[in-house]
């Protein structure tokens, strides 16, 4: 447990170090999603720092708090990749680190179109304490949450997940479609899923002035997520849905903040999930980090 | 206890680049480098704008607000690569030469909406149309004023 906490500390203190020294942030626009993805990807040399958490109330059994970082880079203006580390606590219960996520998104059209297609393509290696809910798949249900985390953390998850993303922006509204196939590598079927999203900012002319407060640093939007079944078994039955209202703010300083209150949809969903997160993108890291080994980028 | 030590190897790798880059920082190189020789191939992007994008007008041209919000705009999301005066970067091309600022405020637009995807210039289409236009208005003031509110604003 004490490791766990060197974790945790050592995380929030890089954090703060990144906040200290970082080069002079760029205003982020990200997206207020949590779930749902749309079709923009991260800046080229861009590196953006997540912390996201999940509170869950769990009928018959503990509420949660699930958490996980992001590690978000821009490697071309085409490809953004990701690594995930996932975390949990189930109150009256313990504490555990829960795996690890690779996740590639590639821009497939090198123009921009009424809609734009992402390619997603994610490696999972956790364990069956996993409570971070970043995606509906398959027959995922609230009951599942029930076991322990000791029995829980004996299941060990090696998984595949594609994901296709149809994102469009229209009068400054974004409207993405997900539709995801998950495998998991041992002997199991295909698992299948979506996200829906629509989101605009408060204004879509930048103020004159900067400002923190200004509508067009707000981005507020809904998103709704959930379980289509297996290969044997695919459509709604024995699956779990939610709907989510969004809000995401961009600060000046580079920091955006996020929450967003879900509700579960059916009996077999979560009553109600409380999320919320911060990120931070330090713009031109992949330039420093080349530099430093002598490079010229 | 393995995947916690696992944890504990990246958590102290990251520490340590942020402690590396840290040092970096503190060096005062600006981020983008030099910029690069003058080489007219690499606006030849802008000539792929379709004649009905070229003619787009821009709808902002006579907001008198638009310079100012787009030079806010620009140090944002442009700076890091363009440079803080669109001088150009190892990373990009200058914004100040006669290619760009010839080009229609509309191919300007054309360009920032749909991004070189395959030479690093991203898809700009994340920030809302008015946005786009404030940034045009931004970029072709750097040319000197062309309208009367499109004299060029000092650095906020």
């Amino acid at each position: 447990m004490v490791s766990f906490c060197q974790f945790v500390l050592l995380g929030f203190f890089s954090f703060f170090l990144f906040w200290v020294f970082s080069p002079p942030p760029a205003l982020a626009q990200e997206r207020p999603y949590f779930v749902a993805y749309d079709h923009y990807l991260e800046e080229p040399g861009n590196l953006e720092i997540e912390y996201f958490s999940t509170y869950g109330t769990q009928r018959s059994g503990n509420n949660f708090h699930a958490f996980w970082t992001e590690f978000e880079y821009g490697a071309t203006a085409w490809w953004t990749t990701e690594f995930y580390l996932d975390g949990q606590t189930t109150f009256h219960d313990s504490t555990l680190f829960t795996g690890f996520r690779w996740e590639n998104r590639f821009r497939l059209l090198k123009r921009e179109h009424f809609i734009n297609p992402v390619l997603y393509v994610e490696y999972e290696n956790k364990n069956g304490a996993d409570k971070i809910l970043k995606e509906g798949e398959g027959h995922d249900l609230e009951s599942d949450f029930l076991v322990s985390n000791a029995e829980a953390r004996k299941e060990h998850i090696h998984e595949a997940e594609l994901k296709l993303i149809l994102s469009s922006t229209f009068k400054g509204w974004n409207f993405t479609e997900n539709t995801l196939a998950a495998k998991n590598l041992s002997n199991s079927p295909w698992e299948f899923g979506y996200a829906l999203g629509a989101s605009r900012p408060l204004a879509l002319k930048a103020s004159a002035k900067r400002c923190t407060f200004c509508p067009q640093n707000f981005i507020g939007g809904v998103e709704m997520y959930g379980g289509l079944g297996d290969r044997h078994n695919f459509g709604l039955h024995d699956t779990s849905h939610y709907l989510a209202p969004v809000l995401a703010w961009n600060l000046p300083s580079g920091w955006t903040l996020r929450i967003s209150p879900g509700f579960g949809l059916n009996d077999n969903s979560h009553r109600f999930l409380m999320r919320w997160g911060v990120s931070r993108e330090i713009t031109g890291f992949g330039s420093m980090v080349s530099r430093l080994f002598g490079g010229q980028r | 206890m393995k995947a916690v030590s696992a944890a504990l190897a990246v958590s102290t790798s990251f520490l340590a680049v942020s402690v590396v880059l840290a040092q970096s920082r503190s060096s005062g190189k600006p981020p983008g480098g030099a910029a690069p020789k003058y080489d007219p191939a690499i606006y030849a992007e802008l000539q792929k704008a379709p004649e009905k994008a070229r003619n787009r007008t821009n709808p902002l041209q006579n907001d008198p607000d638009a310079v100012a919000a787009g030079a806010i705009l620009f140090e944002q999301h442009c700076a890091e690569c363009h440079g803080n005066s669109a001088e150009g970067s190892r990373k990009a091309p200058s914004l100040q030469v006669p290619e760009v600022q010839t080009a229609t405020p509309g191919t300007l637009f054309w360009l920032l909406t749909n991004g070189v995807v395959r030479k690093k210039m991203p898809v700009w289409s994340k920030l809302p149309e008015p946005q786009r236009w404030q940034l045009v208005r931004y970029i072709k003031s750097l040319g000197g004023p062309a309208t009367p509110g499109d004299s060029p604003v000092p650095k906020p």
